[in-house]
């Protein structure tokens, strides 16, 4: 808790706070992640600035009370720009003691704990694998531990309403919602609003959830008056003024493609196959079939790509959405787009890898993948999105590119910002400049590999049109004909060709700008994708502490921005940070020979602010 | 009735390409060609509206003959971008040419879920039972003990029968041609695209060079009445140079038979009448072999339902009546607050 301003002589003063990180954390079938983002949505309701951090196992439904069901939801939240979910939880709400074991380990020193003891049975504390009872020994001694039984009071709670055990105790996180609410003064309403539409047709679930709400709230109120809890205040973040909403970056990154296909005046459709983290794009797209849009759930990931393929053959804007095992099986098909010059949008939630890796934690491994990974010279280009917001730009950007260029573009997002929330001031769609596509018609002189003399786009001729009849495929085509070519020298200009016009494509994207500092000075931060946030607050930080060290954050990854080159040789050192084992680290290395700094890390977990903290005082220790 | 004055007016040579056609000299392929060609212009297909999609293989260098829009995709992907095709504008006439290879080996899965999709496409698999462009390995269709340059002491692998296979998978338009048999396949092929879902026509195709006479035990000409059989939807089973042999159902062991007219008691009442709607009996034709039974050829079976794209496009018709597109509202949906 950063900001802490009030005296603790009283019961019921309330304490402000700048910023607050809570971390709640149970079994899979607490319901943690339905109790986090209902309290997202609470909060973001109150005005704060907010971030948040869905930590779930890959398991569906592990077995109960194990380390490994272990589930959890972190939010940052305050009157301050957050930027990410926090580096250490200030609260640590836990359920049962597995949770705990997981979870204590990150919890701030001196930090709160408030746990269900109802849940901390011998059988339970066996399941997680503890030989004593912590809430009996010592080692919880520098916490402020809040214990109650909340295990009992729900089910005293919910009585009334008839429930079975099993139903009763599925209230338990409400409860826990309900004392937390009341923490922090967010309002109960908008949760006794989705609880009603939630369970719409079960009114006694319903009931007895809002009771459980009601009486966590309740109880919070009684303890007060007995000095064992306290409120805290938090003032509104003072934002731009406009209408606001939450938004994961999977949801930002679904309606950003479709803006862009609405712009280009094209039907979306999207091949898809189901993989963690990517399915929600499928799932959102899915569900908005009055905009034209058309989801085929494929047979699997090959079949998925290929079908946007000749979605875009056809005329249509082609999409596909996976992570990088399914990328990996799409890469076949990637460069026969590449070769047709079709225009194509492919986006990788990364999650972290080899092979199945850990397929609910997040990575930033798929680069090289993304920028190297297919046979023969192949480029296309590559774009990454910095935060759960930002897909919404980025995927209009890419539509943008993809049919102005003809070619595939990537995405990169990742599991972070695909699951964590953000606000997000809503932009007015009619504030965006549409850029319908102009299909090919004349027949004079036509043949399918006709170029833009100035984009070095190839001619988007569709299967309908008159005169227009031809064939493509993946055999090398005639440079002046389109035909079938096993020509050698044709096959070198028809190679330089397709790298020229993705290089040229630097041309007509903006500037890399400083996202905070000056350019040029003692050291940069570069990042890419998900660790904006943390790069974002450790710069400040660091300025603030009178550091000279700047954030540069790429969103275009291929090609690289035309002054990226002089912007990093302006500094005297350069650290990138990445969640890989130094891939955009690598690429800069080789395009720039430029002695680059690496910070990474590959665990799973997003960074710390405090990790780019120390790395830049390392690094600005060694230059002074 | 303009129209059907067009559609006479067409030619099989309207649907040639200027380009170099590049399979051996004397491959089946090259008949195929022909028939097809004939079959666009017997049923009046429009080059513009008309799309060739294909996989690797020597079949699958078909779409460069033919002046229509063509796609020369990845091996064995074929169907994935047939369907991507017909879901962007159902409109388009799609043919699908594959091989044994591509279409049962490496791009087997898509096959299955295309014909069970039921996307409205004309699918043409050349049987050549051997992999041509790759130099004559065996294929998932090669005869046992096959010596092919892969497998020198003869093929282990157990064949795949690709009609079986289809109608395994749901298809409901199976059927199967020769390729020099260029009187048949235009018609078989002008019912393929007539019917509307995914229609399977396996074409046994010579190939000169790796596999050359693989099928002459039922395509020569000579004997060809005895080994073949030409099913039609309604009309007994007949075959036979005197048209006396048939095939008779024995419930008893649930098989079919060769009898002859005139032998044993058989008359043309104990003769089984084609129903191209029976899946079961389109299983027991698809499955009888030489030399002990004549082949099948013709529509084996046919039994349309609504195709993939149809349905799609029937919700997409449903969701955009029930609700207006309207982009500002979908980012304003769920919970939004305003910062003065």
């Amino acid at each position: 808790m950063s900001g802490q301003t009030s005296q603790e002589t009283n019961c019921n003063e309330v304490t402000s706070l700048d910023s607050v990180v809570v971390r709640f954390a149970g079994d899979s079938g607490d319901g943690m992640q339905l109790t986090g983002s209902q309290f997202s949505v609470a909060t973001a309701l109150e005005g704060s600035d907010l971030s948040t951090f869905p930590d779930f196992p890959a398991e569906i439904r592990a077995p109960v009370g194990t380390t490994f069901g272990v589930s959890a939801f972190q939010i940052n939240f305050g009157s301050v720009e957050v930027s990410t979910a926090g580096d250490e939880p200030d609260v640590l709400v836990i359920m049962n003691p597995a949770a705990l074991k997981v979870n204590l380990a990150n919890l701030r020193n001196g930090g709160m704990i408030i746990l269900d003891e109802g849940a901390f049975s011998a059988k339970n504390l066996k399941k997680a694998g503890y030989e004593s009872n912590p809430l009996e020994d010592d080692s919880l001694s520098h916490y402020d531990v809040k214990r109650m039984d909340i295990t009992k009071m729900t089910v005293e709670a919910v009585k009334e309403y008839g429930l079975g055990k099993k139903d009763s105790l599925r209230c338990k996180n409400m409860w826990t919602l309900g004392l937390l609410l009341w923490m922090f003064g967010r309002k109960r309403q908008p949760i006794i609003d989705s609880l009603e539409q939630k369970f719409a047709k079960k009114p006694d679930i319903a009931q007895a959830n809002i009771a459980a709400l009601n009486a966590g709230h309740a109880f919070g109120e009684t303890a007060e008056m007995s000095c064992n809890l306290r409120r805290y205040h938090i003032d509104k973040y003072k934002e731009e003024p406009g209408t606001y909403r939450t938004v994961n970056g999977n949801q930002s990154l679904s309606w950003g493609i479709l803006a862009g296909s609405q712009l280009a005046d094209l039907q979306l459709i999207l091949g898809s196959y189901p993989i963690t983290p990517a399915s929600p794009l499928l799932h959102t797209l899915a569900g908005l079939k009055e905009f034209g849009v058309i989801t085929f759930q494929a047979e699997d990931e090959i079949a998925a790509i290929c079908g946007a393929i000749g979605a875009s053959f056809a005329g249509c804007l082609g999409m596909t959405t996976s992570s990088g095992p399914g990328i990996a099986l799409k890469t076949e098909a990637i460069g026969l787009a590449i070769s047709t010059e079709l225009p194509l949008i492919i986006v990788d939630i990364q999650r972290a890898g080899p092979s199945t890796g850990l397929p609910t934690k997040t990575e930033q491994s798929d680069l090289y993948q993304a920028v190297w990974g297919r046979n023969g010279d192949a480029p296309i280009v590559v774009l990454s999105v910095s935060n759960s917001t930002d897909g919404f730009e980025v995927g209009i950007e890419a539509v943008r590119i993809a049919t102005k260029y003809m070619t595939p573009v990537m995405i990169l997002s990742d599991g972070y910002i695909a699951n964590a929330s953000e606000p997000w001031k809503i932009p007015d769609f009619n504030d965006y400049e549409p850029f319908p596509v102009k299909f090919h018609t004349e027949t004079e002189g036509f043949q399918p590999f006709l170029r833009d003399p100035e984009t070095l786009a190839r001619v988007w001729a569709k299967p309908g049109t008159p005169g227009l009849m031809h064939r493509i495929g993946g055999i090398e085509k005639d440079y002046n004909s389109g035909h079938i070519s096993y020509d050698a020298d044709n096959h070198q200009k028809m190679t330089d060709v397709r790298k020229a016009k993705i290089d040229n494509i630097a041309n007509d994207m903006p500037l890399q700008d400083v996202s905070q500092g000056t350019e040029g000075g003692k050291l940069a931060v570069v990042g890419w994708g998900s660790t904006y946030g943390a790069i974002h607050q450790a710069v400040k930080r660091a300025r603030k502490d009178g550091l000279d060290v700047a954030h540069v954050h790429l969103r275009h990854i291929w090609p690289l921005p035309r002054n990226l080159n002089d912007l990093l040789k302006s500094y005297d050192k350069v650290i990138v940070a990445e969640m890989n084992s130094g891939q955009l680290n690598t690429l800069l290395r080789s395009q720039y020979l430029l002695d680059t700094h690496l910070l990474s890390k590959v665990s799973g977990q997003p960074f710390k602010i405090s990790e780019i903290t120390e790395a830049i005082a390392e690094n600005l220790g060694e230059s002074a | 009735m303009n129209k059907l004055s067009e559609i006479t007016k067409a030619s099989p040579k309207d649907f040639e390409t200027d380009q170099e056609v590049r399979w051996c000299p004397g491959c089946g392929d090259y008949a195929i060609l022909k028939g097809v060609q004939m079959a666009l212009a017997n049923t009046g297909s429009k080059p513009e509206n008309t799309v060739f999609v294909s996989g690797i293989g020597c079949s699958s260098r078909f779409p460069y003959y033919i002046s229509t829009y063509g796609f020369h995709t990845i091996h064995g992907r074929a169907p994935g971008f047939a369907t991507g095709i017909k879901l962007a504008n159902p409109d388009l006439e799609v043919w699908l040419v594959t091989g044994d290879g591509d279409g049962l080996s490496i791009g087997g899965n898509h096959m299955l879920h295309v014909l069970r999709r039921n996307v409205n496409i004309q699918i043409m698999l050349f049987n050549n039972e051997i992999y041509g462009l790759t130099k004559g390995q065996y294929s998932p269709t090669s005869q046992p003990g096959l010596k092919t340059p892969s497998t020198p002491m003869g093929s282990v692998d157990a064949p795949l029968s690709p009609c079986v296979f289809a109608l395994g998978a749901g298809a409901r338009f199976v059927a199967r041609g020769i390729d020099t048999s260029l009187k048949e396949l235009p018609q078989t092929l002008a019912r393929a695209k007539e019917h509307k879902g995914a229609s399977f026509v396996e074409i046994f195709q010579n190939c000169i060079v790796y596999n050359d006479g693989v099928f002459d035990e039922f395509t020569t000409k000579k004997t060809a009445k005895d080994t073949q059989i030409h099913v039609k939807h309604g009309e007994k089973m007949l075959f036979g140079k005197d048209v006396l042999k048939g095939l008779h159902f024995n419930a008893d062991k649930m098989v079919l038979e060769v009898v002859t007219i005139g032998e044993d008691g058989i008359t043309e009442d104990d003769i089984l009448v084609h129903d191209e709607t029976n899946r079961h009996m389109a299983f027991m034709l698809c499955e009888l072999e030489a030399p002990d039974f004549p082949v099948v050829c013709g529509i084996i079976y046919c039994n349309p339902a609504e195709s993939y794209e149809q349905l799609v496009h029937y919700q997409l018709e449903q969701a955009k009546q029930a609700k207006k597109a309207d982009f500002n509202a979908l980012l304003r949906s769920g919970r939004t607050w305003v910062v003065e």
